[in-house]
Order: C-alpha cells, then sequence, then structure tokens
C-alpha cells in the first residue's frame, strides 16, 4: 500500500471515530456550558446506548424503533439523572458534584453488568454489505453511517440552538444563568434540558458505533473520556468546538496507531489533554477553558 | 490540636493497632486494616493536595504504580535490598512529582484536574506497553518482603504493625507541617489565592512542595503494596483507582487528617463489606456484582447528604 493509500486509510477511520466523539464531546459541551458540571456519567450513556438498541434489535424490534426507544430512554434517564442526584447539589461545591456523577457512572456500570454480562453484544451493521472503496481507503459501510447520523444531529442541534425558543433560552442560561432567570427563563427547566439531550447524544454515538466495536458493559470509561477530551480540545463551552475536537482526536488517533504504535493509541488523548491545559496556561490558544473547578 | 496532643493521640492509636494481632486472630480484618492503612497513606498526600492546596489530582493512581513499580523493579531485576527499593521509590516519587508538577502547577481548578488526569492514563499505558521493563499487562512477580536480620514482613500482622507506623509518623510530620507558617500559608492560598499572593506568599512553590510531597507518600504505600502483595500488574492502578483516592479524601473531609484514613476505611470497608454480604442477602446469579451499584449509589448518596464529607459534620451544624 502506498503512503497516499495509507494516509488516505488512517483519515477516514479516524474520521469514523472521531463523529463519535464529536457526538459524546457534545453532551459533555450542553451539559458544562449550561450547569457547569462536569458529567462524568456520559460514557455511561454511550454505553447504554450501545447495549440497548443491540438488545431491542435481538429481541426482533426493528432497528429504527430500536433506536429510537433506547434514544428517549436514556434522555430519559438523564433528566432522571438531574433530577435526583444533580438538583439536590446544584448550589454545592463542584468537587461534590463531580464526585456525584462519578458514583453515578459506577453504578450505571454496575446496572450494566447485572443486567447484560461481561460478555460483548453485536449489534449488526445498519446496512450489510462489503466494505467500500473512498478515495483509495477502505471503509465499512456503518462508517458512512456513523459520519451520516453524526451530520445529521450537528444539524438538528444547529437549528435547534438558533432557530427555536427553547433553544435560545439553552444559551441564554449558558451565557447569564442569572439575567436568563430575570428574563423569564426557568433556568431549572434548562438544567433538565441539557442533562436529556447530553443523554440523548450519547445514546445515539453509543447505537451509531455499537456495529463497529460491540457493545460492552464497560465501554463507557475510555469512551467518555475521549469525548471529554474533544470536548476540551474545542474549549469545552463550544458546540461545534465540540465536532471539530472530535474529528481531530479522532484522526490524530488514527494516525499514531499507524505511525507510531498500535499500544500507545489510547494515550494520544490525554497527550493532547496535557497540552492543551500547558497551552493554556502559556497564553497559546485564543480561547480558555472556563476554570472554576 | 497542639502538636503534643496530635502525637500523643497518634501514639495512643498505634500502641491499640500493635496489640490488635493477640486480640484479633482474622487474617481477614488484619489483611483488610493493612489495605486500610496503604490506602489512608496514598489519600493523606492527597488530601495535602486538595484540602491545603486547594487542587485536585485525578492521576494520583500513578504515584501508587511508580512506587510499587520502582520496588519490583528494583529488588527483582536489580537485586537490591527492599529497604533501598523502599527509600529510591520515595524519592522518585517527590522527584516525579516536582518535574510534572513544575509546568503544571502553574495551572489550577479544572485546568490542573486535567492535566493530571492525563498524565496518570499516560502512565497506566506505559506500564502495559513497556513490556521489557514492566512485564506488560502480566507485571512483575516474586518480589521479596521487606526484612530486618530474619524477621520477615511476610504476615498480615506484621505488615499491619509496619504501615500504620508509617502511616502514623507521616500524619504526625503533616500534622506538624500543616501547623507550621507553612500550613498557615497553604490555608491562606486555599482561602485566597490572589490575596495570599499579595500577602507575599510563593503560592506556586508551595503548591508544588505539597504535591511532590503527595508524589512521595503514595509511592511509599506503593511501595508497601509491591512488598505485602510481592505481585503486581497494572490493572489496579488505572483512572479507577485515581478517582477512588479523590473519593476517599472526600469522603472523610478535605481539610482535616484523619479525614483520609476515615475515608480510605469508609472505602476498603464498603468494598470489602459489599463483597461478602451481598451473596447472603441476594443468592440470584451475579450477587457479587451488586457491590458496584451500591457502591456508586453509596457515593452519590453521601454527596448529596454530606457534600463536605464526615468531617465536615463539625462544621455544618449551627
Amino acid at each position: 500500500m502506498s503512503i497516499t493509500d495509507q494516509l488516505a486509510q488512517y483519515l477516514a477511520s479516524g474520521l469514523v471515530v472521531g463523529g463519535v466523539y464529536a457526538l459524546i464531546g457534545l453532551g459533555f459541551v450542553i451539559v458544562y456550558s449550561v450547569t457547569r458540571v462536569i458529567n462524568f456519567a456520559q460514557g455511561e450513556m454511550v454505553m447504554l446506548g450501545a447495549l440497548g438498541t443491540a438488545t431491542l434489535v435481538e429481541r426482533g424490534l426493528g432497528l429504527p424503533a430500536a433506536f429510537a426507544l433506547t434514544v428517549v430512554a436514556v434522555a430519559a434517564l438523564g433528566a432522571v439523572l438531574e433530577r435526583v442526584a444533580v438538583h439536590p447539589l446544584r448550589a454545592g461545591p463542584a468537587l461534590s458534584l463531580l464526585i456525584l456523577t462519578i458514583g453515578a457512572s459506577i453504578a450505571l456500570r454496575g446496572a450494566a453488568l447485572i443486567a447484560w454480562g461481561t460478555d460483548p453484544f453485536a449489534l449488526p451493521a445498519f446496512s450489510p454489505g462489503p466494505p467500500l472503496r473512498v478515495l483509495g481507503a477502505v471503509v465499512v459501510r456503518q462508517g458512512l453511517w456513523v459520519l451520516a447520523v453524526a451530520v445529521v444531529v450537528f444539524a438538528l442541534l444547529w437549528v435547534f440552538f438558533t432557530r427555536t425558543y427553547p433553544g435560545t433560552a439553552v444559551r441564554a442560561c449558558a451565557v447569564n444563568p442569572r439575567a436568563a432567570r430575570l428574563m423569564g427563563i426557568r433556568v431549572d427547566r434548562m438544567f433538565l434540558l441539557a442533562f436529556a439531550l447530553a443523554g440523548a447524544l450519547g445514546a445515539t454515538a453509543g447505537a451509531v458505533i455499537a456495529p463497529i466495536t460491540y457493545a460492552t458493559y464497560d465501554m463507557g470509561l475510555l469512551l467518555g473520556l475521549k469525548g471529554f477530551v474533544a470536548a476540551v480540545l474545542g474549549g469545552l463551552v463550544s458546540p461545534p468546538g465540540a465536532v471539530a475536537g472530535g474529528f481531530l482526536l479522532g484522526v490524530l488517533e488514527s494516525l499514531a496507531a499507524g505511525f507510531v504504535s498500535s499500544g500507545y493509541k489510547d494515550a494520544v488523548a490525554f497527550v493532547i489533554l496535557i497540552l492543551l491545559a500547558l497551552a493554556q496556561v502559556a497564553g497559546w490558544l485564543p480561547w480558555r477553558v472556563a476554570d472554576e473547578a | 490540636m497542639s502538636a503534643r496532643r496530635r502525637w500523643a493521640v497518634l501514639a495512643a492509636v498505634g500502641a491499640g493497632l500493635a496489640a490488635l494481632p493477640w486480640l484479633v486472630a482474622s487474617g481477614y480484618v488484619l489483611g483488610t486494616l493493612v489495605f486500610i492503612g496503604l490506602n489512608a497513606l496514598a489519600a493523606l498526600g492527597l488530601s495535602l493536595v486538595m484540602g491545603y492546596a486547594g487542587q485536585v489530582s485525578l492521576g494520583q493512581a500513578a504515584f501508587l504504580a511508580l512506587g510499587a513499580y520502582v520496588s519490583g523493579v528494583l529488588t527483582t531485576t536489580g537485586g537490591w535490598n527492599g529497604w533501598a527499593a523502599l527509600a529510591v521509590a520515595f524519592v522518585a516519587g517527590t522527584l516525579t512529582a516536582l518535574l510534572v508538577g513544575l509546568p503544571i502547577f502553574r495551572l489550577s481548578g479544572l485546568l490542573l484536574a486535567m492535566a493530571t488526569l492525563g498524565f496518570g492514563i499516560i502512565v497506566y499505558y506505559v506500564l502495559v506497553n513497556w513490556s521489557a521493563v514492566t512485564g506488560g499487562p502480566s507485571g512483575l512477580t516474586g518480589i521479596p518482603p521487606l526484612r530486618v536480620g530474619r524477621f520477615a514482613f511476610t504476615t498480615d500482622a506484621r505488615m499491619l504493625w509496619l504501615t500504620w507506623a508509617c502511616l502514623l509518623v507521616a500524619m504526625g510530620l503533616a500534622g506538624n507541617l500543616v501547623d507550621s507558617r507553612i500550613g498557615r500559608a497553604l490555608r491562606a492560598i486555599h482561602g485566597n489565592e490572589a490575596a495570599a499572593q499579595a500577602a507575599g506568599i510563593d503560592v506556586t512553590r508551595l503548591k508544588l512542595g505539597v504535591f511532590a510531597l503527595a508524589g512521595g507518600l503514595t509511592a511509599l504505600a506503593g511501595s508497601l503494596y509491591a512488598h505485602y502483595l510481592t505481585v503486581i500488574n497494572p490493572s489496579p492502578f488505572g483512572f479507577v483507582y485515581s478517582v477512588e483516592l479523590v473519593v476517599m479524601v472526600v469522603l472523610g473531609g478535605v481539610s482535616s487528617l484523619w479525614g483520609a484514613v476515615l475515608g480510605a476505611a469508609i472505602v476498603v470497608v464498603l468494598v470489602e463489606g459489599l463483597r461478602s454480604l451481598l451473596p447472603r442477602v441476594a443468592a440470584t446469579h451475579g450477587a457479587a456484582e451488586y457491590e458496584i451499584i451500591l457502591f456508586g449509589l453509596a457515593l452519590m448518596a453521601f454527596m448529596v447528604f454530606l457534600p463536605r464529607g464526615l468531617s465536615g459534620l463539625r462544621h455544618s451544624r449551627p
């Protein structure tokens, strides 16, 4: 294989994984910008999305119905998490909120372990068939589905945030909660909405990646952390930034796996995390991560 | 608390624990106490970083791993004496924290948490991938126990003495530090960093110093762990353990040295207790796995009802 073919190949597989990181990263950004909470349970939403869809399909439900049902259920779970756990502690120390979401992620992982066991679940690809050749790269059909779903979700979110009243209200809360409250926006409903949206985004990411990587009860931890890095890469409060960060992270990881060593592939995200923190302190970056933890 | 009274309390606790092996015959109980001591030693360092320097490290497991692997590699591959390896592990932990801290301790809050998170996970991948030195995923075996002449720290009782002696001495010294000029400066930093800086405190240097000390203490715990179990592999040193350490510190309450011990005890006992209790209550398949859910739920309940940890109870009463 020539070097350009190799590059095309790494780029293609990187973009596919990157689309998933972008979806997860968006979940972090929406929750953080509205509530100033880093939701460590975001990765568990991905896991539940993957396992939920795979199970419902296995039980004979059609893929679109299984997908929709899972996304709605996980969104509801996100809302419940906000109401039962985050809401009572809203005014508490930032660190306690962080631990709270960590507790939620541990509990959800344990629940999944009991419900599904340790065996990986396979979800059939959305459209069966042999891999396609795109510009010299071999791409599994599911990869195109990942990108297509990601693009549709981004477009929907963009319309929601810029063209609808609730979307504008969410943005107002992110910019200045007190002013938003004075303008008559129910800020606590926006908290709920942010967590529900993040749940839906996570579940979507899980459902589209499941045919490529299998679904297991412990897949959430690493995917969640990668999504967090994607969000930070984009500035943590910027949805377009998280999307760009997700794709960039996916491609960099794929290049590292190809040219350096696949054993260290997963470390790439965390090297980036350190570099970002350092670059930020040195003032090299145009944006700043809101620094309030 | 005056320094004299603190040392008296620590000595009394030490004497009580030293007598324990004659009162409790169960190796299981003694082993659990050893683990509480090891975790408390690691959490003590982090508690200084969080409670007094006001910073969160999400990569503390890396220092535990460093201590364990320095001891493991030096004694097995290098044929070193265990105590020399232990000392090197402590120094290595301190120096590494200093090196890592130099650039990142100019960060604060979320940025610092991010950088330490990254550092912790990268160290984990190095342990897994650098097989020539670390033994890769299967790790190192045959690490000799510590010994003085013919007296080897092989039993749970002997390890209990050693671990808790280290812990109590470390707590006494940490107490002295906290009550000193440096400690007051640290509290000032925790209260208001800008004001502390204005008052002439070298904020960066102090925070870095505390982080280095925490790195050393955590590495010391790692080294003791390696000599106790005689077998190490990367799996206990991942991100989850870093989180558990933060949980211990927060559960115990960040601004109390006993908080670290209390937090370590709660986490170890909760995990062990759930593991032994649950199969009796729920006899269905996979009963042991319920412990994870309950641990997570307990964590959430703790945070909702006691957001400032157990030692925060004292302050929250009107």
